[in-house]
Formats: structure tokens, C-alpha cells, sequence
């Protein structure tokens, strides 16, 4: 796949097909055979914040081979702080009428805000910690893991261990983030109704600038010298430290930036499905993650977007009409990728259109350089 | 050249009674060795006599259990890990070629060239007429200049084995350490290696670890003999072939 060309074919498609989907809600009757419905809209929206989720893991599976199984935990924690902003905005319209502790808390019979919800009524210091708080985390875990040279499946395994540290602590009613309930029933955002047409066409809208913002941004890093060296470090390990390079340090920038991206996703997320709860944590979900990237193609950026979207659409599908069949289609997929596509979609029509990377020998060329 | 006892001058690599101990197992034991500044040694020694342990000592992969090494004057190489050293001017190629696969023969030169190395600078990095100058000449050295825009997965083995060395060179080592370095070559191969290594010798010292004798006469160069973690005999390569102890745990098989 030539980069400049998917670059600016993903661009396209994930800008055209938000803004067509804007267009045909709010200029079409609803009676009309062209209109989408407001529910569409917002579940785009949702596919595009899983985008997020797995260009980030892309970012440091792809390309850093960090297979991390906790990733989603980073966009719940996102999410949490945009629920945090979303429950401070709901003020005296809650069912206890409280103007400033949220229903649950008057429910839990707490008398005053705790401290760590000081702010979270203020949008940019909300979105501020949406970032700040996976990236710490990242930052902490990070440091620990790759200065201690965890690597493989060992690394995966702390991974799923974190994220599901994360579930059962936000399970906890006296954490003071809503139990196993979560947060929900949200009023507005900046003062917009959420569940008014515009609002919803406005989140689809500015997750999909986000998605193709944080798309380009990945695209700069894996081009860079930065992103070579981070190939040579998935690969190659001891050999970029004996050429004096400290692989943690890669590892580190690309693990917390990738954090990053995972907390903006879960913040334009949460609004958009309405609820934030600790299920979001779920190993589970780290793991669907996972397979969406390898479905659209590991260490395509491109493959990692289609993955999310792809397999979402399949999963909408079967929840409604065979759910009970979803994981065992789910599986399936798993292993049929794993077997007959290593490369994913990406990697498929890549092959299907005869295109192959510049660099790339095929393997009868190879004799004739042998000197 | 059969002058065993040559007083460390000019020493640049000092290892004294270095010892390495791997679940009992006496990898190096009581080690001693000096390499003088611009020499070119051999070492060689049977499977498991220490010679990729040592190896591992000198780049800071593995620590010694007692013993001094120490590079140049005064630097203490047990205190340092390998980027560290790395960065002091110590190259190491591996037995196994290990260059970077899926990145092309011209980038695999880029990122070793001595410079900085830190995330932030490479994120901004581009590429510079000074950079692009060195790559070039470091292809026509390691003679890859017409695959340079090849993927390196696709190079022959000698290749790999050629553009590890040219990445070694692009690190501008004072010190190279090279790990056996023409297993697995043709003859011709072969030779252009050795004709390789005196050339690099010009200007940096070289130890080579290397099995094959022919090799190891046609660099002509002073030799160690390592046997169970020590040196077993030193000195010219007809010297040690000369030596009974040395045809007892070696030669004479």
C-alpha cells in the first residue's frame, strides 16, 4: 500500500462519510428514503471512537510490537472523565434535585463532593484530565515494564492484569465514580442537549476531525526516523540497544501517546452512547480491540480504522439478529484471519490489487543479488 | 609476533580476572586479555570455551561476577549497560546476522549512524547531506551500493552479514567486536571479509571470534586461545598451532 494514496483515501472516506451521514439527517425528512436516523448517526459516532481505540493500539502493537491486552482501559478511563464532566452538567435536574452531588452520590449518602471531583464542571479541565490521567498511568506502567525488560506475551499478561485491577476498583461503590452502575443519564454538553439531532451530528462530526487528526499524526511518527527506529526495536530488540539506542525510551513515548489517543476516543465515546459503567474495563474488551486491529491489518494504521468499523458493523448486526451467535462468529473470525489473512483486509487487497510495498523483494529476485 | 608478554602501552580493552558464573557453570573464569589501540585480534577456542561471553562482558549485556574491564583509560565498563557502552564506541556483530528486516539496506545505515539517539530528536529528524554522504560511502565500502534501496530482508546472507559490519562502521566505533563472521560464507566471500576487516583495521581496533582456521590465517594476526573461561595460549597463528596445549583441546580433534 503506498502511504500517500491510503492516507488520503482513509481521509476521505472517514470525513465524506461523516459529513454525508450529517447531511442526509438534518436535510432529509424523515419520511424521506435518503434520511438516517439520529440513532445511525450516534452509532457511527461510536465506530469512530473505537477507530481511535485501535489506531492506538495499532500504534504500539503495529509498530512498537507491544501486543497490550488492557488497552480499552485507557479509553474507559477517558470516558470516566468525560462521564465526570457529563454527570457535574446534569446540576439540579437529577432525580434527588441536587445541585451540586451527582444522583448517586446523594444515593451513597455523601455529604459533600470528593476532592478528585473538584473541576470536572469545567469542559477543558475535564478534557485535560481525559488525556492526563492514561497518560500518567501509561507513563507509570510503562516506565516500570520496559525498564525492567518485560516483553511478549508476559507483557500482555500485565496488561490484561491492569485493566482488570482497573474494573474491579471502579466496581467499588466508595471509589466515588458510580459503582457498577456507572454514570448515565446525561443532559447537555457545553450546554447543547445531547439527545437533540444537532448535538449528535456535531459528536459524529468532531470524532471523525479527531479520528483523521490522530490518523495523521500516527502517519507522521511510523514515517519519522522515530517510527523506524521503533520497526527495529519490534523486531530487533538488542540489536538497536547495542547500536545505542535505549528501546524503552521508544517504547515509553509510543506507549503514552498511544494512551492518549485511547482517552480521547473513550471521551467522545461516552457521550455518544450515553454511559459510562467499569464494564468498559472488561478484559474482554482489550481483547476485541486486538481483534479488530488484526482483522483490518496489523501495522497499517489505514487496516486499524476499517478493523474497528468492519467488525462493529458485524457486531451490531449479529446482536440484533443471531446474538447468540455473535462470539462464536467473533472467534471465528479471530482464527480465520490469524490463518489465511496474517496481513488483514488491508494486506488482502493489497495482494487482490498487485500492489506491493516499494521496498519489498519478491522472493525470485533474491538469487540474483546473491555476489 | 610470538612476543607474548607485550606490557599494556597504549591499552585500549583491559580485562583482568574476569569471571562468570551461569548456575555454577564457570563461563569465564579469571579471564585476562589487553587489546592495544588499532590492533586487530583473533580469538578463537571449542564451543563453550567463554568466547561470546566475553563478548557479552565487554558490551555490557552481561555482568561479570569479579574481574576489572575497563576501555581506554579510565573507563569502568562493568558500571555501564549497552547503549551506554554502545555509545562509548563499542560495536558488536552478531554471530547470527541481526539487521533491521523490514527496513531497506540505506535506512539500516541511517539509524546506525553515530548521532543522537534520543526519541525526540529522531521524531523531528531529516535527513542530512552529511548523513546522506557518510551512507554512501559506508555502501561502497560493505559493497551494497546497488541494493541500497532493497528491503534488507531480502539480501543473501553474506550481505547481511556485510551490512552489519557497514552498521558498525556507521556507528564510528573505536572498538568492533565481530562474532564469527564469515559462517556460512563462500570462499569468495570469504576472502572479501577478510580483506573487509583489514581495511576497517586501518582505522579501529577489531577483535574477531571466529572458528574457521583458514579465516583466521588469512587476517594474519595475533591470536588468543580460549579454553574453559581462560586463555589457554597467545601469540601468532603459528605459534598457537604450534602450541601441544592448544592441539590437545583444539586443533588436534
Amino acid at each position: 500500500m503506498i502511504p500517500l494514496r491510503s492516507t488520503i483515501l482513509t481521509l476521505v472516506l472517514v470525513l465524506g462519510g461523516a459529513i454525508l451521514m450529517a447531511v442526509l439527517n438534518l436535510g432529509t425528512a424523515e419520511s424521506s428514503a435518503l434520511h438516517v436516523p439520529t440513532y445511525a448517526v450516534s452509532l457511527a459516532g461510536k465506530y469512530l471512537s473505537f477507530a481511535m481505540l485501535a489506531l492506538a493500539l495499532d500504534l504500539v502493537w503495529g509498530f512498537a510490537g507491544i501486543l497490550s491486552l488492557g488497552h480499552a482501559a485507557f479509553f474507559a478511563l477517558g470516558g470516566y472523565a468525560m462521564g465526570m464532566y457529563l454527570m457535574r452538567q446534569i446540576g439540579p435536574r437529577g432525580v434527588y434535585g441536587n445541585a451540586v452531588l451527582p444522583d448517586f452520590m446523594v444515593f451513597l449518602n455523601y455529604k459533600e463532593l470528593p476532592w478528585y471531583w473538584h473541576g470536572f464542571d469545567q469542559f477543558p479541565f475535564a478534557m485535560l484530565m481525559a488525556v492526563l490521567v492514561p497518560a500518567l498511568i501509561a507513563l507509570v506502567f510503562g516506565w516500570l515494564a520496559f525498564r525492567s525488560r518485560v516483553t511478549g506475551v508476559y507483557l500482555s499478561i500485565i496488561t490484561q492484569a491492569l485493566t482488570y485491577a482497573l474494573l474491579l476498583a471502579f466496581f467499588r461503590n466508595d471509589m466515588g465514580f458510580g459503582g457498577n452502575n456507572g454514570m448515565t443519564d446525561f443532559k447537555d454538553l457545553l450546554g447543547m442537549p445531547l439527545q437533540a439531532d444537532t448535538t449528535r451530528v456535531g459528536l459524529l462530526l468532531a470524532t471523525a476531525v479527531m479520528l483523521c487528526l490522530m490518523f495523521l499524526a500516527a502517519r507522521f511518527v511510523v514515517g519519522s526516523r522515530f517510527g523506524k527506529v521503533l520497526v527495529a526495536v519490534r523486531d530487533t530488540e538488542s540489536r538497536t540497544r547495542f547500536l545505542g539506542y535505549r528501546p524503552e525510551s521508544y517504547k515509553l513515548v509510543v506507549f503514552v501517546a498511544s494512551a492518549v489517543m485511547a482517552g480521547i476516543g473513550g471521551a467522545l465515546y461516552v457521550p455518544q452512547v450515553g454511559i459510562i459503567n467499569p464494564g468498559e474495563f472488561s478484559p474482554a474488551n482489550s481483547i476485541e480491540a486486538v481483534i479488530w486491529v488484526a482483522v483490518g491489518g496489523r501495522g497499517t494504521l489505514t487496516g486499524a480504522i476499517l478493523g474497528a468499523i468492519l467488525v462493529n458493523l458485524g457486531k451490531t448486526y449479529f446482536t440484533g439478529a443471531l446474538p447468540e451467535l455473535w462470539l462464536y462468529a467473533l472467534g471465528a473470525l479471530f482464527i480465520f484471519v490469524t490463518l489465511f489473512l496474517p496481513k488483514g483486509v488491508i494486506g488482502a487487497l493489497d495482494r487482490f490489487r498487485h500492489i506491493r510495498p516499494v521496498d519489498e523483494v519478491p522472493p525470485e529476485k533474491i538469487s540474483e543479488v546473491t555476489g | 609476533m610470538s612476543d607474548l608478554q607485550t606490557p599494556p602501552g597504549d591499552t585500549l580493552l583491559y580485562l583482568d580476572g574476569v569471571t562468570v558464573t551461569f548456575d555454577g557453570f564457570r563461563a569465564l573464569n579469571a579471564l585476562s586479555l589487553y587489546l592495544e589501540a588499532g590492533e586487530m585480534r583473533a580469538v578463537i577456542g571449542p564451543n563453550g570455551a567463554g568466547k561470546t561471553t566475553m563478548m557479552d562482558v565487554i558490551t555490557g549485556k552481561t555482568r561479570p561476577d569479579t574481574g576489572t574491564v575497563m576501555f581506554g583509560k579510565d573507563t569502568d565498563l562493568t558500571r555501564l549497560d549497552e547503549p551506554a557502552i554502545a555509545d562509548l564506541g563499542i560495536g558488536r556483530k552478531f554471530q547470527k546476522p541481526t539487521v533491521f528486516e523490514p527496513l531497506t539496506v540505506w535506512d539500516n545505515l541511517l539509524l546506525s549512524l553515530a548521532g543522537d539517539r534520543r526519541p525526540r530528536f529522531t521524531l523531528w529528524a531529516r535527513e542530512t547531506t552529511d548523513e546522506r554522504e557518510k551512507v554512501e560511502s559506508i555502501l561502497e565500502t560493505i559493497r551494497l551500493t546497488d541494493v541500497r534501496a532493497r528491503q534488507s530482508a531480502g539480501l543473501s546472507h553474506g550481505q547481511k552479514q556485510w551490512l552489519e559490519i557497514g552498521m558498525l562502521l556507521a556507528q564510528e566505533p573505536q572498538l568492533l567486536l565481530v562474532d564469527e563472521p564469515v559462517a556460512g560464507m563462500t570462499d569468495s566471500e570469504t576472502a572479501q571479509t577478510a580483506d573487509l576487516l583489514r581495511e576497517i583495521n586501518k582505522t579501529r581496533s577489531v577483535v574477531v571470534v571466529e572458528h574457521d582456521m583458514d579465516f583466521v590465517r588469512a587476517l594474519g594476526v595475533k591470536v588468543t586461545v580460549l579454553h574453559e573461561g581462560s586463555v589457554l595460549s597467545e601469540g601468532s597463528i603459528d605459534f598457537v598451532s604450534e602450541d601441544p596445549r592448544v592441539v590437545e583441546v583444539y586443533l588436534g580433534r
